[in-house]
């Protein structure tokens, strides 16, 4: 039994009131060659005993992060993230995945909301804070736009450092809100000098630290040089852990922060769900897109927490907004606010020290082996090596003896000509056993 | 007495000498109610008739003020900055938004006077 309201009547109805004879007439302006002329070949329907076992079947298949040595990061780090993390997020004073739109009855989610703004001020460095945003890739976006608005200008700079995928998101959003983009060649190398690409029309110049390629950089001539030419400077931030060992963007003059947030509360999850960090400088506040939640005082004097600034969003003035999200990564948040409040400032310096620790050991065992050379003069958890060969087949091979080994950058950057590059990542979740099993492996597969 | 005249979106003009002064009318004031943030425009900068020059956000509402006038902004009152609430105590007179010099004074002919806009108000209710 199929349990569709309509019947045939009424969609003939339907039909007839807009004026077309079938539903596929609804679908004419999509391309011919993109439409599928077939059934999907998907099997027949089953018992629920039949698709277990067929699915768990599909699932083994799959190498889990947590079963073998596991150095694979690039924008999504695997942590160890507290029983207690999710135990509390699914009580259900807390369990939605969005931010409530009466928001001011539900109290405890805005104080959510509230200390997780002040959680990332404080980690970034910067003064105020937005409730989330969907991820890394789409903060960036919209931190360009932003700095578009702030500035009048419409030409941003993107540094040979950010993530491929950050600069592809970027690139989308600009090509359809009449942004500019000027961006640098990848930087393996982290010698870039984005100095000269600036001038007086530069709307911003985005950096990520640590760069995708790992490496470490002062930012502070950089942000001077942005400022003196009336420019912003965006900083993302795609390994939260970093900035418990690193000074953060603030304290080195970012204008806008932004970061992903899946490192701390969050699984891996396939890529998603996952949480945008987004900070700025609290003159810039009103061209912040995003939920922010404020703190104030009841009629009686008692604490209390709302909704502010929502006059910005896009519910109250539509197409003026400063953006289209009209929500934020609440789930996600109270996951990253919670694992946060659990390690503490000096747990996370911990954690952070602990993470460094281990992309040191396993960055010089991969340097013992011939022919193996690491290419950062700094780094947080992440590094780049250059391998003898091409990168991605030395990463399947050592996958089918059971490491999955780190990035093939060429995966991300299939033209750049950096096909003997492989990014490394390590976190307190890597074991001496792992970058042992790791060393080994990659010296024989190698020899 | 110089003289001010209105447009059906609640902004007022005040021409002296070159140059006009452009508010947003007591009437605005009293819909949008408590103003809390002024976004205005860049001195320098060339607005259209009918184009967005500046922002006024209210506990309620966000809303844009359009230029009654083709025109260069040539000065910003940034008083309204720190006290945007000058809107609420004196709409048409400390509280205006920009002054701009025209590019066709002849433009402001085809607004309403005072007398019209009231009558205009009238209608509305």
């Amino acid at each position: 039994m199929r349990y569709l309201p309509h019947t045939a009547q009424d969609r003939r109805a339907m039909l007839q009131t807009i004026g077309v004879n079938s539903v596929d007439d609804l679908f004419v302006d999509v391309p011919r060659s993109a439409v599928l002329a077939k059934p999907v070949d998907l099997p027949d329907h089953a018992g629920e005993l039949a698709v277990e076992r067929t699915l768990s079947k599909m699932a083994a298949r799959n190498v889990a992060a947590g079963t073998v040595p596991f150095f694979v990061g690039g924008g999504a780090y695997r942590h160890h993230v507290p029983a207690a993390v999710d135990h509390l997020i699914q009580r259900s004073e807390f369990l939605t995945a969005y931010t409530p739109y009466q928001p001011e009855i539900s109290q405890g989610t805005l104080q959510v909301l509230f200390e997780f703004q002040t959680q990332v001020a404080l980690l970034t460095g910067m003064e105020v804070a937005n409730a989330s945003m969907y991820d890394g890739a789409t903060a960036c976006a919209e931190a360009v736009l932003m700095a578009n608005r702030l500035t009048r200008r419409r030409r941003a700079v993107l540094s040979g450092g950010l993530h491929p995928q950050y600069r592809a998101v970027v690139e989308t959003q600009s090509r359809f809100l009449d942004g500019e983009i000027v961006a640098a060649a990848p930087d393996a190398t982290g010698e870039e000098d984005l100095l000269a690409l600036i001038d007086d029309e530069t709307a911003c110049v985005v950096v990520q630290n640590p760069t995708f390629f790992g490496h470490l950089h002062d930012l502070r001539k950089l942000a001077e040089v942005c400022h003196a030419n009336g420019a912003l400077l965006v900083v993302a931030v795609t390994e939260t852990v970093s900035l418990g060992a690193v000074t953060s963007p603030g304290a080195m003059g970012a204008d806008i922060v932004v970061g992903e947030g899946q490192s701390l509360g969050n699984a891996l999850n396939f890529g998603g769900p996952y949480l945008g960090l987004f900070a700025t400088r609290e003159k810039f506040v009103r061209q912040m897109p995003g939920r922010l939640c404020g703190e104030t005082v009841d009629a009686d004097g008692r604490r209390g927490f709302v909704l502010t600034l929502s006059t910005r969003e896009q519910h109250i003035r539509r197409e003026k907004a400063t953006s289209n999200i009209c929500t934020n990564s609440g789930l996600c948040s109270l996951a990253f606010t919670i694992h946060l409040s659990l390690l503490g400032e000096d747990g996370f310096r911990q954690l952070a020290a602990l993470n460094h620790a281990r992309a040191c050991e396993a960055a010089a065992r991969l340097a013992q082996i011939p022919g193996v050379s690491v290419l950062n003069n700094s780094f947080f958890n992440e590094f780049t090596v250059r391998l003898p060969r091409a990168a991605a087949g030395v990463v399947d091979t050592l996958a089918e003896r059971g490491v999955l080994a780190g990035i093939p950058v060429s995966r991300l950057l299939p033209a750049a000509g950096l096909d003997d590059l492989m990014l490394v990542a390590a976190t307190e979740t890597t074991t001496e056993e792992d970058v042992a099993a790791f060393g080994d492996a990659l010296a024989e597969v190698l020899r | 007495m110089s003289d001010v005249r209105f447009t059906k979106d609640h902004e007022w003009v005040r021409l002296e000498g070159d140059t006009a002064t452009i508010g947003i009318s007591e009437y605005a004031q009293e819909q949008l109610g408590d103003v809390v943030f002024i976004e205005l425009p860049t001195v320098g900068a060339d607005v259209e008739a009918g184009g967005d020059a500046a922002v006024v956000e209210s506990v309620k509402a966000a809303s844009e003020v359009y230029s009654p006038v083709l025109g260069r902004i040539v000065e910003v009152n940034d008083d309204l900055e720190a006290t945007p609430g000058l809107v609420n105590e004196s709409a048409e007179d400390e509280g205006w938004f920009w002054r701009m010099e025209l590019s066709d004074p002849d433009e402001l002919e085809a607004l309403m006077t005072a007398k019209d806009y009231k009558a205009f108000l009238e209608g509305l209710d």
